[in-house]
């Protein structure tokens, strides 16, 4: 190759230690010289600045770890007329915690079911299974989900399939004549088959919505 | 002398900046033993090569895409539709997914019936290992970046397998979600796996992966009786590629470089015959009418989770995956000295069949989804006409109770119909009257109850239509002791 042609310049090869030149001793890495010390000095450094950018790096990274109940509030779906009893109906409200870049993915579909003289239930349409969206046959009474064959009651409870309990219920209430429930977040198996304390005489859902 | 050319001469001047052409030369002719020149040694770079293709084709399709979860299915559709041969760079892409995943798979299922995990191979393996885990996370967050109906729902179920994780799940969720709920910083993290942390991973892995082939040498063929000692292995190995060995380049290569072109060829024609994967139904959560289903790397996991007892969901889905994992870093650790030939090694080859057929099976199930009730086969799947002609009123009655009450759904009749119930055709045959209509009044098994739904007519009607359903030539069921309590002999 041109390496061996006398008429190109050498090659520019990267100067080399010669440890040779220095004190016994010193060829020792590991001796605790001047340099070595600005060395570790320079690591700790880096170190330190590190850690103090990791705290807001997690903290942004992990910022929506938060405790369920920051995200829920009580949100209307409308008048109770538009529920007519005996029956269950598919609403869907806009999530009460949402950003300007959800599109169309910030509403939320639930089954109201009206079972008579404003007594309500509200089911959330993710089966328990793993969060498919059960549909409802008003013909046979049972809501049956797409992807395992999970079949459950009028009233949410377990009917067949995999799905070891009911359909997710939400709080609700009547606030001037509208219905309200207490919601926010996916239904799943974290933070809606919790165990509550009932308080005697407060009849509330043994599941969070 | 010869003469020095301007192109030499340009050669030169980067050369001796670069001094690149020292290390090229090194890789590039390293002997490798002769019998590894063999088509069967092509799948690694083929998986590259393929991985270098999703690479380009990727940043192609972000041109256009929109990583927010207002507009990525707008994109989707603009790809498709607007801008020309969008459609046919999202089908590369989505071919290019498929035959990644399945030659990543071949590739190991070859690596491991050579012996080639072997010392001093092991952590080539277990990178590799890694390699697999971060091909099926690319397939399944580029899924959910195909931001349709089918990624928007499966990506609830991942998320539902994820709050299963005892603790710490609620807190998981809302890390994966970004948020209480999938919505636009959902798709964002998603899109940020799938194009910068994953693809980055996958890199440094394979890069890894092929010096460790480049340094340790291609694995030889396995001769059966040759086997693998720590202590003279490398010794042994040298030998066979120095004194029966060829130049890597262009002796094993060039077989791999037409594979690799085949693959792409392959894809390209697949993407053209086949086209784009979707978009489907926009990612409405309002809309419901959906039938969402994995991409074909996860159906076989979409199949096991239908078939699980409830008891066993939680473990398999949490502890099976880590057990999966763990097995596979420790099978170059347990087995990595001795036979390395498939012929030599019966448990390993039954290992690989047993887990090709489960998963074929799995898969095959997962497009046929028996377990699923068929949501429309009430009103769309008509009764046969030759199992009402002869029909008394009554029973003619219950067959229109069968279909309104979605019995159907999940009992075929004349081949239509769901398959999560046994088919009823020849349902007479087997139960009485008594024993039909206590079955459709309590349900049980895996069938609702139906007593509250239906009037006491309708399960009249009902139970006369279904002990019309037996063959001509044979008998319905019946309780022999029923005439005489009734007094009325047959």
């Amino acid at each position: 190759m041109a390496e061996n042609d006398p008429s190109q310049p050498q090659a520019p090869t990267l100067p080399t230690a010669d440890l040779s030149v220095l004190p016994a001793g010193a060829q020792d890495p590991r001796l605790v010289s001047r340099r070595w010390l600005f060395f570790k000095a320079g690591l700790a450094i880096n170190a330190l600045v590190g850690i103090g950018l990791a705290i807001p790096i997690i903290r942004f990274l992990f910022a929506s770890w938060r405790r369920d109940s920051s995200y829920e509030s009580w949100i209307s779906l409308g008048p109770i007329e538009s529920f007519p009893a005996g029956q269950t109906r598919l609403a869907v409200f806009k999530n009460p915690f949402t950003r300007p870049l959800d599109g169309i993915t910030d509403y939320v579909a639930c089954y109201v079911r009206h079972v008579a003289s404003n007594q309500f239930q509200v089911f959330a349409v993710n089966c328990a299974h793993l969060g498919c969206p059960v549909r409802w046959f008003p013909q046979s009474q049972l809501f049956m989900c797409p992807c395992h064959g999970g079949v459950y009651y009028a009233d949410g409870s377990r009917a067949s399939g995999p799905p070891e309990r009911g359909l997710f219920t939400y709080d609700w209430k009547i606030v001037s004549g509208e219905l309200e429930i207490f919601a926010g977040q996916m239904p799943t198996l974290s933070n809606s088959a919790k165990l509550v304390n009932i308080s005697i005489g407060e009849g509330k859902s043994p599941c969070r919505g | 002398m010869p003469r020095i050319t301007r192109s030499q001469r340009m050669y030169d001047w980067f050369e001796r900046r670069l001094q690149i052409e020292g290390p090229i030369k090194d890789a590039a002719l390293h002997q490798v033993p002769r019998e590894t020149a063999s088509w069967w040694y092509v799948f690694g770079s083929g998986a590259f090569t393929l991985f270098l293709f999703q690479v380009v084709t990727g940043i192609l399709l972000a041109i256009i895409y929109v990583p927010s979860a207002g507009e990525a299915w707008n994109s989707l559709n603009v790809l498709n539709h607007q801008i020309p041969l969008g459609w046919y760079l999202r089908a590369l892409h989505g071919w290019g997914s498929n035959f990644m995943v399945a030659i990543v798979f071949i590739h190991m299922t070859q690596v491991f019936l050579f012996g080639a995990y072997k010392f001093p191979r092991e952590l080539t393996w277990i990178f590799g290992v890694f390699l697999l885990i971060l091909t099926l996370g690319m397939a399944f967050t580029g899924q959910v970046l195909r931001f349709d109906q089918d990624a928007y729902w499966g990506l609830g179920i991942g998320i539902s397998m994820v709050s299963r994780v005892p603790v710490i799940g609620g807190g998981l969720v809302h890390l994966l979600l970004g948020g209480p709920i999938m919505a636009g910083t959902t798709l964002a993290r998603f899109f940020d796996l799938h194009v910068f942390v994953i693809p980055g991973l996958l890199f440094g892995f394979a890069g890894l992966h092929i010096w460790m082939v480049l340094k340790l040498g291609i694995n030889e063929w396995p001769m059966p009786g040759r086997l693998v000692r720590r202590a003279t292995y490398v010794e042994e190995y040298n030998r066979l590629a120095h004194e029966d060995g060829i130049p890597f380049i262009p002796g094993a290569f060039w077989k791999d470089l037409v594979f690799s072109a085949a693959m792409v060829a392959a894809v390209a024609v697949c993407a053209w015959i086949f086209g784009p994967s979707g978009p489907g139904g926009p990612p409405d959560p309002a809309i419901i009418q959906t039938n969402p289903k994995p991409d074909f790397p996860f159906l076989w996991i979409f199949s096991i989770l239908a078939y699980l007892p409830p008891a066993l969901e939680t473990p398999v889905i949490l502890v099976a995956p880590v057990l999966a994992i763990l097995a596979l870093f420790a099978v170059p650790l347990v087995a990595g000295e001795g036979e390395k030939s498939w012929r030599r090694r019966p448990v390993a080859v039954l290992a690989v069949a047993f887990i090709a057929v489960a998963w074929g099976e799995f898969t095959q199930l997962g497009t046929t989804t028996p377990w699923s009730p068929h949501m429309d086969a009430w009103s769309s799947d008509s009764i046969p006409v030759r199992y009402l002609r002869t029909a008394t009123p009554l029973a003619r009655q219950g067959a229109n109770v069968f279909q309104e009450k979605q019995c159907r759904n999940c009992h075929s009749i004349g081949g239509l119909g769901g398959q999560r119930g046994p088919a009823l055709d020849s349902v007479a045959t087997r139960m009485t009257r008594d024993q039909l209509r206590f079955k459709v009044v309590t349900g049980g098994g895996n069938m609702p109850a139906f007593g509250k739904n239906l009037s006491a007519p309708e399960i009249e009607a009902l139970v006369a239509f279904l002990s019309t359903l037996h063959p001509a030539n044979e008998a319905p069921a019946y309780t022999p002791s029923r005439p005489y309590v009734t007094n009325s002999p047959p």
